[in-house]
């Protein structure tokens, strides 16, 4: 299918969903992903073994997850912010496990129940892997409905890839706003699955999925190992965007719903003369580390637009090595920055630029 | 001719139970129910946290660990993923009665066609010993030095009797492996339990009371009789429900 459809972001992402192969879905009530939900309940029941499951709680959607992605299956649950937090239990197992996994997060403002509007608050819960142990999530960050199913097809392929448990951080905006799509995805890839509990129907050895070693040289074998599979995905996977960058002195950074104002932004200065850019991370883990701090050699400053009280922002000092100055440029609580906002701290930063 | 042989559907490793312990009984009943039903080959095992956290070196199938008190919703997953799949959970009463009772009770009332077998010793084996849910009034653990006060931390929960009031729940047996005559009704009640799931009957458990002589502080012949004249009178053992009883009749 390669004409272009109009659809809302969270069913866009659902659809897509469906079609890498994910037949399998569970999870618990929760505003702003409502859609998701409501769009599976919908379509799986359509689909020869589809499976939409309204679970008894987030940890026990995350746990059918878990059982699902242990016979290979591709498998995902969706959730907003507070919901995300029960999750990260499941989170850390389906690492601890070597799983591959999509989980959604389409963010609200927070700390606790917060608010139902737009947010990108969960930056640190997403990229610093949300639960206990030493591990990561992929982390893709959509800033348009096209690239809600596009990184769901990615997501996928990732997680099978690197046997690890990929999210899509989205937030109300992005799962509401209505843009046409096109619902392509090329070819699925096949990856191994030799590990999968399938039942060993008498003809090999039994599979565990099992992430207890109590032999301390044993676990730590584990962990080395996994870690030179994120070193792999540091490597190879980063992804981002980067938008009149080509004479930029100042470097907006901003993903999600508030790189579509920091783009407006940016516009506006240009007209104004001001030689502003901006580069717009697309995985948020792996953080595309190399394309910031060689920007940091030619531009005179940063500006990190966020809808957290600054929680990239860390990220793009240690990508630079706090080479140059980084401004925050945030509202939060569901408020989203106007495009007046920005531009009023992109003519800030460029007055104090010399 | 072969009287007596280790079952296939457990593996050789050594057991890690302290001596004395029933679960290692349990253990071969599960695997000589999995051997006679000819299902081996497609059983998938869910192990949970406590002292059976190791299930899954033991059971000679496909495994996988689950999360405290997770296992039936992992279970679900797993059931869901392919029907054809014989699965069951293996928990014990802090698993299944505490930290895991949102799962147990919605997995039986999604009426979910999967196996548990919960084992209930009455105290928590692998931390050393603490205040279980089902702990008995009056218990000493390490958490309720003085006994546990009714008062204070109230009573201990019924599975059985509390599932029985679910209407998707199928199949709920409580038996006891303190004498032979026990463990030859456990068998039946664990082997039925598999049967319905292949039968595609629905959620079926068995609560199996067990003993715990290192936590409980007693002699393994002790446990045993203790099991007798404490667990059982709190603790009935029979049906407490089985919806095609009468069909079968």
């Amino acid at each position: 299918m390669s004409e272009k459809v109009l659809m809302k972001g969270n069913e866009a992402l659902a659809e897509a969903a469906i079609m890498a192969g994910c037949h399998h879905y569970f999870g618990y009530p929760i505003t702003p992903q409502t859609e998701v939900a409501a769009y599976m309940a919908k379509r799986m029941p359509k689909i020869d073994g589809g499976v939409f499951l309204q679970a008894e709680s987030e940890i026990a959607a995350i746990n059918m997850v878990i059982g699902v992605a242990s016979t290979g299956k591709r498998v995902m649950t969706s959730s907003s912010s507070p919901g995300i937090s029960l999750k990260s239990e499941g989170l850390s197992y389906l690492a601890g496990c070597d799983l591959p996994a999509l989980v959604v997060n389409v963010q609200r403002g927070g700390p606790g129940l917060g608010g139902i509007q737009p947010s990108q608050s969960d930056y640190f819960q997403a990229t610093r892997g949300a639960g206990h142990g030493d591990f990561h999530t992929l982390v893709l960050a959509p800033n348009s409905v096209q690239e809600m199913v596009d990184m769901v097809f990615k997501g996928f392929d990732l997680a099978e890839k690197y046997r690890i448990p990929a999210m899509i951080l989205s937030d109300g905006t992005m799962g509401q706003m209505m843009e046409p799509v096109s619902l392509d995805m090329g070819e699925i890839k096949e990856y191994d699955k030799s590990w999968a509990l399938t039942g060993t129907k008498g003809e090999r050895k039994p599979n565990i999925v099992n992430s207890l070693f109590l032999e301390a040289s044993e676990l730590e074998k584990f962990n080395f190992e996994r870690f030179e599979r994120y070193k792999q995905i540091e490597e190879n996977e980063a992804m981002y965007e980067e938008y009149r960058m080509e004479d930029a002195e100042i470097c907006v950074v901003a993903f999600g719903v508030a790189s579509r104002v920091s783009h407006n932004a940016i516009d506006e200065a240009r007209k104004q003369g001001i030689k502003v850019g901006m580069i717009r991370p697309i995985t948020l883990w792996p953080f595309p580390k190399k394309v910031l701090n060689a920007a940091a050699d030619k531009v005179k400053a940063f500006i990190s637009v966020e809808l957290s009280m600054g929680q990239m922002i860390e990220d793009i000092e240690l990508a630079i090595r706090c080479k140059k100055p980084v401004e925050l440029c945030n509202r939060v609580g569901g408020m989203i920055p106007s495009t007046a906002e920005v531009l009023e701290k992109i003519k800030e930063v460029n007055g104090g630029v010399k | 001719m072969v009287v007596f042989e280790k079952p296939k559907a457990l593996t050789d490793a050594p057991l890690h139970y302290c001596p004395g312990c029933t679960h290692g009984i349990i253990h071969r009943l599960v695997a000589e129910a999995i051997d006679e039903l000819g299902i081996q080959g497609r059983t998938i095992g869910v192990a949970s946290v406590g002292c059976s956290v190791f299930t899954y070196n033991y059971f000679n199938c496909d495994m996988v660990q689950a999360a405290h008190g997770r296992a039936p919703a992992v279970a679900t997953g797993v059931k869901r993923s392919d029907k054809n799949n014989i699965v069951f959970t293996y928990q014990g009463d802090g698993d299944l009665a505490a930290i895991g009772t949102a799962e147990t009770v919605h997995s039986a009332a999604r009426g979910e066609n999967i196996t548990v077998i919960f084992v209930n010793n009455a105290i928590y084996g692998m931390t050393g010993g603490q205040m279980a849910p089902t702990t008995l009034p009056g218990q000493v653990t390490q958490t309720s030095p003085y006994g546990r006060d009714t008062e204070a931390v109230g009573f201990p929960v019924k599975v059985c009797e509390m599932l029985s009031k679910v209407d998707g729940a199928t199949y709920l047996e409580r038996v006891a492996v303190n004498n032979v005559a026990n463990v030859k009704k456990a068998k039946k009640a664990i082997k039925k339990a598999f049967q319905n799931q292949i039968e595609g009957k629905g959620f079926s458990l068995v609560e199996v009371l067990s003993t715990c002589p290192t936590n409980w502080g007693m002699a393994p012949d002790k446990s045993l009789k203790w099991l007798e004249e404490n667990m059982i009178p709190y603790y009935p053992l029979g049906v407490y429900k089985d919806k095609y009883a009468k069909e079968e009749e």
